[in-house]
């Protein structure tokens, strides 16, 4: 039983002979489609949400280029997702990646995966691979190139996401060992954690940074960003069951209770350190109990949830004071956030998890001391071959094209040196070119230097 | 002639343009500034970066007056943009050679009396 949760697709599309899987393939349940639809398109606004949450929390001049790291994304992933990744995850392959028996969508049709149709699967898989890789721009804002960050979507989505998703949901060997990983602990925030530290130590820390005070330029935007991913984390957790049914309405309300504990034993660490409960605070403990939660969501209690959501607040809030003063420049704190989040939460997967609840596998709390062991095994197998991978990526990007801006880029705001644009301007001292006046200019100046709005 | 330049708390504002027009001063700019003025500075907490703000918003008025106008416009502003603590801010009072009206032509204390509409 403990299978259906951790190898569903695989045993839905890879023939594996399981009575209850064969019995499920064989109809389409209206239900089971309507409410994944439903889920893919919440968990794909929350690329758009990080862009808001990441967005607020950079300085004025770095604004659009950092939202753009998110929306690139889009594009990039979704792409690369649909012509090869979704193959090298969940094709047969080995126990370490899939294959291209899928590649190019090649026989993703409108055919049964388990009880919803194989190409929603393939959309509804996208949308994660999307997110994860977005999550890693909050270590390298203000300092990455474009150009280079976007090969790097490219490169990390087939290279690290593909293989640790086929380790975990696609068949391989975590799944196979019993890995919990309801929604994507693992897969998504720990591999996108790693490569937050391994990319962040690649590039080295911002000019400015230790130096000047690198303030948010914009709260409110930080907490319609947290608000919108626990919007849209409803189907990334709820959807994960995979179907309309109990698991997902166990999801969904864990997913509702663990971020509501963490903001509460947020704001009371916010209180007793400084006397005052902040919004980025805030903002930033919601995120980190949807991370904890998400390995956990349909495996353990409500009550459950609600410690481990508390729980959690610990190691991120203590990380993110203590990351502050060093010289390890993961500017967004992703490893904080998403890393260790995700590792209290797939670590606490295994003291929490409930058979009475998930119907299968029992974990510490409940005598099952091996669950524990698993789960530890999973944290350092993937936290290692995505921070392994990552630094090789950079390393090899590195040696064909500039991965980091230069100084007087990184002085000017890449918002204007990438993109042409400025995020606030009120057009105060910008001359109107005529056509024939225009001149490409690889690096125009600002017409007015980058403020605050 | 005198050119009066405030600089008050942004929250003052409405109170001291409303004794200002009381007084029957009408012509003035309002500039958004920063600036230190000794008041204490305050501390703000981004996740793990602590940041002592040293700079505090206020409000500069800049009041072209002539002679007649320069004690009720510096009472009214007194007035108006008192609370007792410090960041109160300060009234300079500064000599002005000559004065124009763009639209007229007109020169120093004609430029500077107010237009009755008709």
């Amino acid at each position: 039983m403990r299978r259906r949760f951790i190898c569903l697709p695989a045993l839905f599309f890879l023939g594996v002979p399981v009575a209850r899987a064969q019995e499920a393939a064989a109809a389409i349940s209206a239900p089971d489609t309507a409410w994944l639809l439903v889920s893919t398109a919440l968990v794909l606004l929350m690329t758009p949400a990080l862009a808001f949450f990441y967005g607020g929390l950079v300085r004025a001049k770095n604004a659009l280029n950092t939202m753009m790291m998110s929306f690139i994304a889009l594009g990039v992933a979704g792409v690369l997702w649909a012509l090869l990744g979704y193959s090298l995850a969940f094709g047969s392959g080995t126990a370490w990646l899939g294959d291209l028996s899928m590649a190019l969508l090649s026989g993703v049709g409108l055919e049964a995966s388990g009880s919803i149709p194989h190409l929603l699967f393939m959309a509804f898989q996208g949308t994660f691979a999307i997110i994860t890789v977005a999550l890693i721009s909050g270590a390298v804002v203000e300092r990455m190139r474009f150009p280079a960050y976007v090969a790097f979507v490219g490169l990390w989505v087939l290279f690290v996401y593909a293989p640790v998703c086929h380790w975990v949901w696609g068949g391989g060997w975590l799944g196979e060992l019993g890995a919990l990983d309801f929604a994507g602990g693992a897969v998504v925030h720990i591999n996108a954690g790693a490569a937050a530290v391994a990319a962040a130590l690649f590039l080295g820390p911002r000019k400015d940074y230790g130096r000047q005070a690198l303030l948010p330029h914009h709260v409110p935007f930080v907490l319609l960003g947290a608000g919108l991913l626990w919007f849209g984390w409803f189907g990334f957790n709820g959807g994960s069951a995979l179907a309309s049914n109990g698991t997902a309405g166990l999801a969904f309300v864990n997913t509702l209770l663990a971020p509501a504990a963490t903001l509460v034993v947020w704001t009371a660490l916010d209180h007793l350190r400084t006397g005052k409960i902040t919004a980025v605070g805030v903002a930033t403990a919601i995120v980190v109990g949807l991370v904890a939660v998400t390995p956990a969501a349909g495996f353990v209690s409500p009550l459950s949830a609600l410690a481990l959501g508390a729980l959690a607040a610990l190691p991120s809030y203590f990380a993110i004071q203590w990351r502050a003063r060093t010289r390890f420049d993961d500017s967004l704190d992703v490893f904080a956030a998403h890393g260790l989040g995700g590792i209290t939460g797939a670590l606490l997967t295994g003291v929490f998890a409930s058979a009475a609840w998930n119907g299968a596998t029992d974990g510490l709390l409940f005598g099952n001391v091996a669950q524990f062991g698993i789960q530890a095994l999973s944290v350092v197998a993937v936290f290692a071959y995505s921070g392994a991978l990552t630094f090789a990526i950079l390393k090899g990007l590195s040696l064909v094209m500039a991965v980091r801006t230069d100084d007087q880029a990184e002085r000017l705001g890449l918002d204007i040196v990438h993109h042409g644009e400025e995020a606030y301007t009120d057009g105060e001292g910008a001359l109107l070119l005529l056509d024939e006046e225009t001149r490409p200019v690889r690096v125009p100046a600002p017409a007015v230097s980058p403020s605050m709005a | 002639m005198k050119l009066i330049k405030a600089i008050i708390r942004p929250e003052r504002l409405n109170d001291v343009l409303k004794a200002l027009f009381r007084a029957e001063v009408r012509g003035l700019t309002v500039t958004r500034v920063r600036g230190h003025g000794g008041e204490r500075e305050t501390e703000e907490t981004y996740r793990g970066t602590t940041v002592r703000m040293e700079l505090t918003d206020k409000v500069m008025l800049d009041i072209g007056v002539s002679d007649p106008f320069v004690e009720p416009t510096i009472e009214a502003i007194l007035s108006a943009a008192r609370t007792g603590e410090v960041g109160d801010g300060k009234i300079f009072v500064l000599p002005v050679e000559k004065i124009y009206r763009i639209r007229t032509g007109e020169e120093d204390t004609a430029a500077v009396t107010p237009v009755v509409p008709a």
